[in-house]
């Protein structure tokens, strides 16, 4: 028997009839269309299918989509301010060469993201633990931690470039 | 996932009916962080879940004179975060800490984590040796069970069909008290213990005045080694007296060989873990 379960994914609230048996991760895939979440173990061990759920980060293979009912959802799609503005922590992934196949990336930004709101200012070490439940097998994680110090830095950093060009015009 | 039928009572009664009512393959969801991970590789048959997490008042916390309460529905992250339980029950949150990953704690509730009975758990030994009692509801009234009287086996508990459990209660730390709780495995993170010893000790004028050794994996339950617990109490726990309670819990637990180590490694283990799990609570209690 298929259930109306109705959530808000990244801002917007969005109804999705699913099986009490669905997870949210096979929910927000094939009902949301949201394929950024990826399903790498499928039994909380690997971290590729991390989601946001009301600002806590879970694994969305070990949560019922029945479960998110009223609950707010947010997934490596809602990172982007905009169609064109990557996050910070997206752009120094790409400078950095922190993501090679790819398939962890969604679920490290999200754990990143996470780490950062917490603590915008985490050591090696907290890095390091925050990231414990997340697995790469392509970096070796030095250029996954090295993305994230660079955009911990400039999440840090007032807009003072921005500012200062515009009043020298 | 194997499909299963799904249930929201909003009622420890209600939900009580349903586990006894829908009979064979019934299971309680809480977390879900084992239950969803053994349906998925076909380990549990289950044709119903009952989910509590809409039946209200399981998931306070409170820390008072009273010690810690907790309900059955609080995760092992909010407990993790809570500044007063790392400050006041080391022991438990370092159980707490090593327990799966981050996200994993998100979901998983320690009184799940008690429920499911591992003997590896890691919560289990520091509550088992700070004294802590599980409370249940049943229909025709619940109890108050020691948490050291609760396990029966691998897996299973002295919980009577329809029996829920609902929260876990730790007395408050005494003065001159101490605890450790210490895992060792083969590596830090998303690990389960190849062996978990904790210790609590209460101490007046330098001499023991009561000693609690929980063992895990090591046994078919988490264990208690109440030689070595006897060797300890009344003394002025110096080097010596440590090293044979050490060597004494190291003959009481029953550890067997499987995937994650030899049941010689875990028992010299045993001997490692106590003493220094004794050492790390002696210096909490001074």
């Amino acid at each position: 028997m298929k259930t109306l379960v109705t959530l808000t994914v990244n801002g917007e609230e969005r109804s999705l009839a699913v099986e009490g048996y669905r997870s949210l991760l096979d929910t927000l895939r094939e009902e949301a269309g949201l394929t950024g979440t990826k399903k790498g173990c499928d039994v909380g061990d690997c971290g590729a299918c991390t989601v946001i759920v009301d600002g806590e980060p879970v694994n969305a293979c070990l949560m019922l989509a029945v479960e998110a009912a009223g609950r707010d959802v947010r997934t490596v799609e809602g990172m982007q301010a905009g169609p064109d503005a990557l996050h910070p922590l997206q752009e120094a992934f790409m400078e950095h060469g922190a993501s090679q196949c790819g398939f962890c990336t969604p679920g490290i930004l999200l754990m990143a993201q996470s780490l950062l709101e917490r603590n915008p200012d985490p050591s090696d070490e907290e890095i390091r633990f925050g990231l414990s439940g997340n697995i790469c097998r392509c970096t070796g994680y030095t250029k996954i931690f090295d993305a994230i110090r660079t955009a911990a830095r400039r999440m840090a950093a007032p807009p003072a470039d921005a500012s200062g060009l515009e009043a020298a015009e | 996932m194997r499909r299963f039928e799904y249930h929201e009572p909003g009622t420890l009664a209600e939900a009580s009916d349903l586990l006894t009512g829908l009979g064979e393959g019934t299971f309680l969801l809480a977390g879900g962080t084992d239950l969803l991970v053994e349906i998925r590789e076909r380990l549990r048959r289950v044709h119903h879940l009952v989910n509590i997490k809409r039946i209200t008042d399981l998931d306070a916390v409170t820390l008072d004179g009273e010690g810690l309460r907790f309900g059955a529905l609080v995760t092992a992250g909010t407990l993790e975060r809570h500044p007063e339980v790392a400050r006041l029950y080391p022991n438990l949150w370092a159980g707490l800490r090593s327990l799966g990953s981050i996200q994993v704690r998100n979901r998983a509730t320690v009184v799940g984590n008690i429920c499911r009975a591992s003997p590896s758990a890691d919560t289990i030994p520091p509550l088992v040796a700070d004294g802590a009692e599980i409370e249940t509801w049943a229909p025709n009234g619940g109890r108050r069970i020691a948490l050291a009287d609760f396990f029966t086996g691998p897996g299973r508990s002295v919980l009577a069909p329809g029996e829920i459990a609902t929260g876990i209660r730790v007395p408050p730390p005494a003065t001159g008290s101490g605890r450790a709780y210490i895992k060792h495995g083969r590596r830090r993170a998303m690990e389960l213990a190849t062996v978990g010893v904790a210790v609590s000790l209460e101490t007046a004028d330098g001499r023991c005045t009561a000693a609690r050794i929980a063992l895990g994996a090591v046994g078919p339950t988490v264990l208690r080694a109440p030689g070595a617990e006897a060797i300890l109490t009344g003394s002025r726990l110096e080097a010596g007296i440590v090293a044979a309670a050490a060597e004494q819990a190291m003959l009481e637990c029953t550890p067997i060989s499987n995937v994650r180590s030899s049941a010689n490694y875990r028992r010299d283990m045993v001997g490692v873990l106590t003493r220094r799990a004794v050492t790390l609570a002696l210096e909490a209690a001074a």
